[in-house]
């Protein structure tokens, strides 16, 4: 039971978004995909989800090609959380979440018991159940980043791919919907995350994914990734370590003081 | 919460027809010639050719018949086209498949096949529009995006403007010009039982490919990306709303020429009452586009002006006030 990448590769146009990336997502384990912008973890995350076909590698979902277990079966397999959360028409947070319920659905068939249990624990995890009727636009940007997680949960997918699910968020929210993928992970799904907050990254996630100019710099735990050389070759920073109540952190400090910023590479 | 919740509210649907049926009674009750409907239906059902029979099978009925079908073409188009694009403001002529059908019945005229034949003109519009759907689907191939369609239902739209322009300028005769200018404005009037079995199965096979969209359009809500991790095949949807369109739409063109606004108005006005999600809004929108037209049909008959106001004029006089309190609606809310 595992997603396994081996080699992918993309470029779009004569700019090489991935190159080469092997990547491994095992259930139960919280994967931080970690880097600069414009590394291609949001291209690398796409490709996991199926939503972008890789140019060259092989993906395989439990042993399996995309193109083998064919879309409504993806589709139940991997729960994708996009960046951002539009909404086009003003739906109720029951209607969202209810969405996620889409995969399990037989053509023409309506909704089934299962179903509405299925997003009721959604919105209860994510603490919007007593939201279900106001609508997306209503509601504050925590609260709207919470429903869109919930319509992701309410799939309960084996594998939850989520871009960037922290933007825009107050601290609160943003250690709350940590703590919730991480539990969901302890729950047995596999969830890989893209992160900008290398301090959050370092304390929730049991992996962590680097990549740079779209190669896979280095993965492993978080104290294995994000080393002082790494840091500063990568994102042109040093960090402050320590620990608080037992558990190690490490906060972004200041520029690296020989610029290592390789961006003209 | 119910698992109900999540279907289309059967009551809506059920006061939908309802009213449907009502305006399509009223729209065979009215007319120019006083019509003992009692006898007339008697007389129909019992196969006496009657005057009263005759005017009810050769005139009412397929007037009333082609003003539900064109209606509900409209609105389900609109309400599918405005789910697909993401956008209130679309509407069934936006990928151009309906200019392309005007255009191939101004043809019919310009050419004097439409004087040969009766069903010339509607065939000439459905073949109008095949070929823009046909040209859409190569020029948009496989997997092109939501802006390509726009840009190419735009540049569709300017080519067959362009030509009928130019059908009109090259027109033989002030009268030909006339012909065309008028039948551009869209009507009901005269059109026979052919028309309305020409039409039908084309619309019926446009109905069935828009409403298969339901659930794709509910998910395509969130964003492309999210919809296609819910499973909805995003090229496989686009060319079912555009085959969708272009048969219900190309048809209702082709029979009744250009009707605008019903595919715009009527799911802005019926979207609050199915909680906005697209999804269950086609079939309402359906619905409430022929009680709109066959509203429109029966109004103008109603008016006492002759020669009798043109459908699509009739619909665009009710659609721009609507417009123009969107606008007032919009601007408040942006306050």
């Amino acid at each position: 039971m595992t997603i396994e990448a081996r080699n992918l590769s993309i470029a779009f146009g004569s700019k090489t978004v991935l190159q080469d990336v092997d990547l491994d997502l095992r259930p139960g384990e919280c994967l931080g995909l970690i880097g600069p912008n414009g590394a291609g973890k949001t291209t690398l995350l796409r490709i996991l989800a199926g939503l972008a076909r890789p140019a060259a590698g092989t993906l395989r979902y439990d042993g399996q090609s995309a193109a083998a277990l064919g879309r409504p079966a993806l589709a139940r397999r991997i729960a994708y959380l996009a960046q951002g959360g539009e909404a086009a028409w003003p739906l109720s947070v029951e209607a969202v979440v209810g969405l996620g319920r889409l995969p399990h659905r037989r053509p023409l068939a309506g909704a089934k018991p299962d179903d509405a249990a299925a997003i009721m624990r959604a919105l209860q995890v994510c603490d919007v159940a007593d939201l279900t009727d106001r609508t997306l636009g209503t509601l504050s940007g925590g609260e709207q980043r919470r429903v869109l997680l919930a319509r992701a949960l309410a799939v309960e997918a084996p594998y939850l791919l989520a871009d960037e699910p922290l933007a825009g968020l107050d601290p609160l929210h943003q250690l709350e919907v940590m703590e919730l993928l991480r539990r969901t992970a302890r729950r047995g799904a596999g969830v890989v995350v893209v992160l900008h907050d290398l301090t959050l990254a370092a304390r929730f996630c049991d992996r962590l994914a680097l990549l740079d100019h779209g190669s896979l710099i280095a993965a492993g735990t978080p104290a294995e990734v994000l080393d002082d050389t790494q840091l500063a070759a990568v994102f042109g920073i040093t960090a402050l370590r320590g620990s608080h109540e037992g558990e190690p952190f490490l906060l972004p400090w200041r520029a690296a003081p020989d610029g290592t910023d390789d961006d003209e590479r | 919460m119910k698992a109900a919740a999540l279907r289309t509210p059967p009551l809506l649907v059920a006061l939908l027809v309802l009213a449907m049926l009502a305006v399509f009674a009223l729209s065979v009750a009215i007319g120019y010639a006083s019509l003992d409907l009692g006898t007339a239906f008697g007389d129909l059902l019992a196969g006496r050719p009657t005057l009263p029979a005759l005017v009810l099978w050769e005139l009412r009925l397929p007037r009333a018949m082609l003003g539900a079908l064109v209606g509900f073409s409209l609105g389900l188009s609109g309400a599918a086209l405005q789910g697909l694009l993401r956008n209130p403001l679309a509407e069934p002529g936006v990928i151009g498949v309906s200019s392309a059908a005007a255009f191939g019945a101004v043809l019919t005229f310009y050419s004097g096949l439409s004087a040969s034949f009766a069903l010339a003109l509607p065939l000439g519009g459905i073949a109008g529009a095949i070929l823009a759907t046909l040209l859409l689907f190569i020029l948009l191939g496989r997997g092109a995006g939501t802006a390509t369609l726009i840009l190419a239902g735009v540049a569709l739209n300017s080519f067959a403007g362009a030509a009928t322009a130019l059908a009109l300028n090259l027109a033989p005769n002030p009268y030909a010009a006339l012909e065309i200018v008028f039948w551009l404005m869209g009507s009901l009037a005269d059109r026979s039982l052919n028309h309305v079995l020409l039409a039908l199965p084309l619309m019926l096979v446009g109905w069935g490919l828009l409403l298969s969209t339901a659930p794709a359009l509910d998910a395509l809500t969130l964003g492309e990306d999210t919809a296609a991790s819910l499973g909805v095949d995003l090229a496989w949807l686009r060319a079912r709303l555009i085959g969708g369109t272009a048969l219900a739409v190309g048809s209702a063109v082709a029979v009744a020429g250009a009707i605008g606004f019903v595919g715009l108005v009527v799911p802005h006005l019926l979207r609050p009452l199915v909680g906005n999600r697209p999804g269950r809004l086609l079939l309402v929108s359906g619905f409430g586009g022929a009680i709109l037209v066959l509203l429109a049909d029966t109004a103008l008959r109603l008016a006492p002006i002759r020669p009798e106001l043109k459908l699509g004029v009739v619909t665009a006089l009710i659609g721009a006030p609507f417009l123009f309190s969107l606008v007032d609606r919009m601007r408040r809310e942006a306050r």
